[in-house]
């Protein structure tokens, strides 16, 4: 589970700050598998970092197939986000608070997307929105045609990436718990004074890592872009998808993009974690 | 601002009716599990009742027949609870002026108004601070002020001291006392004390029933429930009266007490409480319990001796009844109690006060 820990809406202040000095109770052994893990992920970063060739490192990055990637890799991610802010907040909501019934298959229809291969997630929209689709026959009477378009990347990119803010704010939601929204309530504020006001505040923490991993997963989706968005340069070809012809034609400009994306990915996940780290430890 | 309510839920086996005057304070007293929560979530539209109906200042809050259910925001009901709750992204100044907010008032407006509340509070100097800068003391403060911001016509407050250190608890004693003045609100307590400074009249609910209510002295005085009884720090028992002045409480016998002038003296058969004080009942072995004047001797085993400041309380029961006792030290150390000795229990008829249920 991408899970992120929910921060508890309790005062910053009032955490330990000196961990190390507690007791933690942990077998001496359990250091070593926990240090495999930790390289295992590790390495091949650096195993990459080895095989760019630094020589024509900014030539490579900056050739205009790669620049126009790069840039329809951040447009589309930054739209699927935007996505799933719109939607996902929302089901979050219902999903944690809602008097809804079967919730628990609910939650399980919604996390869908996240265990099925990306492949299947991408034939699945193209049956839906594709020319001949459920939905898509009908779009294209009204002359609307989503396959192997940016729409359709974005599309892609929101399908996969949607579970991983629902359920890092659901989290966060039923941490929080309803008791503040209870209190403000009674208080005489309507509904949605309480959503902006007590419940989007309480679990903001939530919310920004939620869309961090959506980010995240975005940027590097492929198998589903690519069956329902296809590689059309300037279109829908983003950056993973580059990086993967590339690796066929010319193997260093693969390196040198696919280290790219994991600068971009690092930096999402380094500017998210720090701002957490230092509302922790201004608060 | 009179309140009104009576409402059942099912499931939580709550079936109860309030009754609050204008201006007036009710003190809502029970052991726990009674419903006393319950029944506020009823009053601010926390929880939905089965049936009933509730009317504050005239409006109709619920009504379960007609299906008219106002939300909790429309409904003027404030609830304070045992924590304060503080909103912990604001600072103290933007806590209180969230109610005033809500209602749609200007930000300066709304802030001019919370810096008023902090002052009715004595917290004008907390008001830049974050919730997590405040002790409890201080927090429990700022949500009264918080509460009375948004001008409720109804403030509910669930044991508010109950999350409070001792030092901390008589200064918002006294804090609440001074505002409830005036105000139609409803405490649940179980401190005898906040029922006499707060409160002007008392339900006891047990069982998610009332089990009594009144005027708050009058009802400590000369209370008809257990729960009471053991609030005012009194033995209660219950039977039917044999006589103008006499009821017989199975497992105990014959109880001979003395009517107070002004209170209603049972009919033969009816049922009856007699009530009298810990201190009043002396304590003796079955061998040497002396003879003479109106006086009640029921039999009796010590379960438990528990020591009280200066004195050591007893509590001993018969079958189906429970009594406390206090005794100085030195008597229960002569008499050498334990759990399990047999006991003769004496109290004078003079000093039990007998009346009707």
């Amino acid at each position: 589970m991408p899970a992120s820990a929910p921060r508890d809406p309790a005062p910053a202040a009032s955490r330990p700050r000196a961990a190390t000095r507690a007791y933690s109770g942990l077998p001496r052994w359990i250091y070593i598998p926990a240090a495999a893990g930790a390289l295992f992920v590790l390495i091949p970063f650096l195993g990459i970092l080895a095989r760019v060739d630094w020589l024509h490192f900014v030539p490579l990055i900056t050739s205009a197939s790669s620049l126009t990637a790069l840039g329809l890799s951040l447009e589309t991610a930054l739209a699927s986000t935007a996505a799933c802010l719109v939607l996902g907040v929302p089901m979050a909501l219902v999903l944690a608070r809602g008097p809804v019934r079967g919730r628990r298959w609910l939650r399980s229809l919604v996390l869908l997307p996240l265990v099925l291969p990306p492949v299947v997630g991408g034939l699945a929209l193209l049956y839906t929105f594709g020319r001949l689709g459920l939905v898509g026959r009908w779009l294209d009477v009204l002359g609307v045609h989503l396959a192997f378009t940016t729409t359709a990347v974005v599309m892609a990119q929101a399908f996969v990436s949607l579970p991983f803010l629902v359920v890092s704010l659901e989290g966060a939601l039923r941490t929080a718990g309803g008791r503040y929204e209870a209190v403000a309530a009674t208080l005489g504020a309507a509904p949605t004074h309480v959503f902006r006001r007590v419940t989007l505040p309480l679990v903001l923490p939530g919310l920004a890592s939620g869309l961090v991993l959506a980010f995240a997963r975005s940027l590097g989706e492929f198998g589903a872009t690519l069956t329902f968005a296809g590689s059309l340069e300037g279109v829908t070809r983003t950056l993973p998808l580059e990086v993967y012809l590339q690796r066929e034609v010319d193997p260093d400009a693969a390196v040198a993009l696919a280290l790219v994306l994991v600068v971009v990915a690092a930096a999402v996940v380094g500017v998210a974690y720090g701002r957490r780290v230092d509302r922790a430890a201004g608060a | 601002m009179s309140f009104r309510m009576r409402a059942a839920v099912g499931e939580r086996g709550v079936d109860a009716s309030l009754d609050v005057g204008d201006g007036e304070t009710l003190a809502l007293l029970g052991p726990n599990g009674a419903g006393k929560s319950t029944l506020f979530d009823l009053a601010a539209g926390l929880v939905r009742a089965d049936s009933g109906r509730a009317e504050l200042d005239g409006r109709v809050l619920f009504d379960a027949a007609s299906g008219e259910w106002l939300p909790p925001h429309a409904r003027g009901v404030a609830l304070l609870a045992q924590e304060p709750l503080l909103f912990p992204h604001l600072s103290v100044l933007d806590n209180v002026a969230f109610g005033p907010r809500a209602s749609g008032v200007s930000r300066t407006d709304a802030r001019t108004a919370a810096a008023h509340w902090l002052g009715e509070v004595d917290a004008v100097a907390l008001a830049e601070r974050r919730p997590a800068q405040l002790s409890g003391g201080q927090a429990q403060r700022v949500a009264v002020a918080r509460a009375l911001a948004a001008e409720p016509s109804l403030l509910l407050l669930d044991e508010p001291f109950a999350a409070l250190d001792v030092a901390a608890a008589p200064a918002l004693r006294r804090l609440l006392g001074r505002v409830l003045a005036g105000r139609t609100a409803i405490v649940i307590t179980h401190e005898v004390l906040d029922a006499h400074l707060l409160a002007d009249h008392v339900v006891v609910l047990e069982g998610g029933r009332v089990a009594e209510e009144g005027p708050t002295a009058a009802l400590l005085e000369r209370p008809r429930s257990r729960f009471a009884a053991g609030l005012a720090g009194l033995n209660l028992v219950r039977g039917p009266a044999t006589a103008e002045s006499a009821l017989f409480v199975a497992g105990l016998g014959e109880v001979v007490g003395v009517v107070p002038a002004g209170d209603e003296a049972p009919s033969s058969g009816d049922d009856a409480v007699a009530v009298f004080r810990p201190a009043d009942i002396a304590v003796f072995r079955p061998d040497d319990v002396p003879h003479g004047s109106p006086r009640n001797a029921w039999r009796a085993v010590v379960r438990e001796l528990e020591p009280r400041g200066p004195q050591v309380r007893v509590h001993a029961a018969s079958p189906g009844t429970a009594l406390v006792a206090d005794l100085t030290p030195a008597a229960a150390a002569e008499l050498d109690l334990a759990p399990g000795t047999d006991v003769v229990l004496v109290v004078k008829a003079a000093a039990v006060a007998l009346y009707a249920a």
